[in-house]
């Protein structure tokens, strides 16, 4: 891993592999943690403008978070953060491949979530810093982040609580006649939960537009898939009820937004739901500012094969296999960090909600 | 208003008559839970919905009460008004983290800039061997989390009023219906409207003691008047429906006035409802009560089945005017009391 110098300091943890992978269309090598991927999708055909697009989006999400990091000790973020952090791949693949009207429902890790669907910079800063310009009015917090105009319905700090309310509102296009796919995104720790099932039972039944998106970061908090489950083939755990899973790694992004447009057009298309398992890994603490990819409740050896398969060295390697070069990479790195100021600016001058808003919005 | 335009009907057929209209009205009101689409829809206050609106519309759900209750958060924030419907209360234990975590703090959490226009129907059983998951009224749970509005309709005019209500707010409504009101008839009104949530009703007025009694009670407090009235003793009875948001006004009035209140409540005393209103007398009637309150609810025990044990459990007519009678600092008068003689069959 080398660092790659930014406008002002060192980004951390954007990797550049001296030894890159020979082919992008290979298929990716086995996760640490999980089993190899089922084959990938193709991805030549996709435009080095797209792929500059994906960057960007991994770039502002991963620049974003280590602000947050940075700013994190100053006690200006009262409130806890759960990083994406490594995962931003699965965040950024799955929604730039939605259309616009979809509705998206996260979790308390929905950074990436709101950063890739498009949710603006300014009121996500100040959503952090609990101000009045935050998406949630400073009432919500990094863990209950919302941006309906961009699609992000909603997100919860209950482990799979989302996942019926998404599926709620997919019996709802339905009713209604829309054309909007619901996507569900959740963790591993939440397919232990009895909703998971539920959902998908009712999904399946109604053949509802959800996609299902695991996003399998490895660890529920501490705990590893296989001292929770007696099987860890996640994306077939519900084959039984008729749900079609697919596992593939999530870290190149390509790939995610390939199976993911793949998946969305066929729920779509009425085919009913899907559910796509992403592997990926989470380099930071379950939450908090800090990294603790070498706490000793990982594995050893994950570390190395994590930063070696991180989402931005990847895309960052096919964008130069295109001819990218590294002072287009390092402009838009300083681009987006100035874009970053602005909103952390923005944020600090918000003004906290007046004591006459405690009340307000307990009911509409 | 004009008595031309009211019409005498069950608690259960008005029920079935509001979601009728409520459907007819607006498209995107569906009506959803288990059984409501089978011969005996929910005690038939769904009868003929699905027939009438189809089967898209009225869903026969799986038993999976929280993620049904997650779906029908999610259809209510993708657009719809969705009515969930659970044949007892106690199921919702199963939904708590749906509703609790999720209905009631949506507005809130998102800085009021959603919301989530669902009402919950539940039924309370009561008599007849309902037992211990059969029995149960939990409106104080609700109460005590800000972001749920509860109601309990008493009368056919209340559940018409108030569903109509529920089903037009944009937030989280629950609706508690008893079991043995269905059958109950009273006057409606032929026009179908809202009635406004905070309301409290003085269903019956005297000038000894206020009885607040809610749901079902009202029944069995209007008996215990009855008895009350041959021996002298004139109580008022005040029916909060509206529990959140709660009007206290009619209440501390009638306290005032009498200056001596039994708080009655469908459910324990512990931390109850009775124990809130209770609270409010306490903050604002204090310096005019005559003898100090009292609360009567369930005995503090699991619902159990044996007669004799369930009698003794609920709060009763008998239970009211025993404790009245203490209040009133007389003698209940042994012998006197008859069940079969004390009756209330409606209308309201």
């Amino acid at each position: 891993m080398e660092p790659v110098k930014g406008r002002r300091e060192t980004i951390v943890f954007i990797s550049v592999s001296p030894n890159p992978p020979k082919s992008q269309t290979s298929a990716p090598r086995a996760h640490p943690v999980h089993p190899p991927a089922t084959p990938p999708v193709r991805v030549r055909s996709l435009s080095t403008p797209l792929l500059w697009r994906f960057y960007e989006s991994l770039l502002r999400i991963r620049l974003s978070e280590q602000r947050i990091s940075r700013l994190y000790p100053t006690d200006k973020i009262q409130s806890p953060i759960h990083l994406s952090t490594g995962q931003e791949a699965v965040s950024v693949g799955v929604c730039q491949a939605l259309r616009k009207g979809d509705h998206v429902y996260g979790t308390y890790r929905g950074h990436g979530l709101y950063l890739a669907l498009g949710g603006g910079l300014k009121g996500f800063f100040a959503e952090m810093f609990a101000k009045t310009h935050g998406c949630s009015h400073g009432k919500g917090g990094s863990m209950h982040l919302v941006a309906p105009e961009v699609g992000l319905m909603g997100c919860s700090a209950i482990v799979a609580s989302m996942i019926p309310v998404a599926t709620g509102d997919a019996l709802a296009a339905s009713i209604q006649g829309s054309s909007r796919v619901i996507v569900a995104f959740f963790g591993d720790g939440a397919v232990d939960a009895g909703v998971f099932y539920e959902s998908v039972n009712f999904a399946l039944l109604k053949k509802l537009p959800i996609l299902f998106v695991l996003e399998n970061n490895g660890y529920a908090v501490h705990s590893k898939v296989a001292e929770r489950h007696s099987r860890t083939d996640l994306h077939r755990v519900l084959a039984g009820v008729g749900l079609r899973g697919r596992r593939l790694e999530g870290n190149d992004v390509r790939q995610v937004y390939g199976a993911a447009q793949e998946a969305l057009r066929s729920v779509r298309q009425g085919a009913g739901p899907l559910l796509l398992e992403l592997t990926t890994y989470r380099w930071q603490e379950h939450v908090g500012p800090q990294s603790d990819i070498d706490g000793s409740y990982r594995r050893p050896g994950e570390k190395a094969r994590a930063l070696r398969r991180d989402p931005l060295g990847i895309c960052r390697h096919a964008l130069l296999e295109r001819g990218a070069t590294s002072r287009r990479l390092d402009a838009l790195c300083a681009r987006t960090e100035s874009e970053i100021d602005r909103a952390v600016a923005f944020a600090e001058k918000s003004p906290f909600p007046g004591v006459g808003q405690l009340l307000r919005g307990v009911y509409r | 208003m004009n008595s031309s335009r009211r019409r005498l009907m069950s608690y259960g057929e008005t029920i079935r008559q509001t979601l009728h209209h409520a459907m007819d009205r607006d498209p995107s009101v569906l009506v959803m839970g288990i059984g409501v689409d089978d011969h005996k829809a929910v005690f038939g206050s769904t009868l003929g919905l699905s027939k009438d609106f189809g089967t898209r519309r009225v869903i026969d759900t799986p038993i999976s009460e929280a993620a049904m209750t997650g779906v029908a958060i999610g259809a209510a924030v993708g657009g719809m008004r969705p009515v969930h419907v659970h044949m007892r209360c106690d199921f919702l234990y199963l939904a708590m983290d749906q509703l609790m975590n999720l209905a009631a703090k949506w507005s809130y959490m998102f800085g009021g800039r959603m919301s989530v226009p669902l009402v919950v129907r539940c039924v309370i059983g009561r008599s007849w061997g309902q037992g211990a998951q059969h029995s149960q009224s939990l409106q104080s749970f609700f109460m005590h989390v800000p972001g749920i509005k509860v109601v309990m309709p008493t009368t056919s005019a209340d559940v018409q009023g108030l569903l109509l209500a529920a089903i037009a707010d944009p937030n989280p409504v629950l609706v508690i219906e008893h079991r043995l009101l269905y059958g109950i008839q009273g006057m409606v009104p032929s026009v179908f409207r809202a009635a406004p949530f905070g309301q409290t009703h003085v269903r019956r007025t005297g000038k000894d003691v206020t009885v607040v009694a809610n749901s079902y009670l009202v029944v069995e407090a209007l008996k215990a008047a009855e008895f009350l009235s041959r021996h002298g003793i004139d109580i008022e009875i005040v029916d909060p429906v509206s529990l959140v948001p709660l009007n206290a006004g009619p209440i501390v009035e009638s306290v005032r006035k009498t200056g001596r209140a039994l708080v009655t409540d469908t459910s324990w005393v512990s931390c109850g409802t009775s124990a809130e209103i209770a609270a409010l007398i306490a903050e604002k009637a204090w310096d005019r009560l005559r003898v100090p309150l009292r609360r009567l609810g369930n005995a503090p025990a699991t619902c159990p089945v044996s007669q004799p044990l369930e009698k003794a459990f609920y709060p009763d007519a008998w239970k009211i005017t025993r404790n009245v009678f203490e209040m009133m600092g007389r003698k209940f008068p042994e012998g006197k009391w008859k069940d079969d003689d004390i009756q209330f069959k409606g209308p309201f």
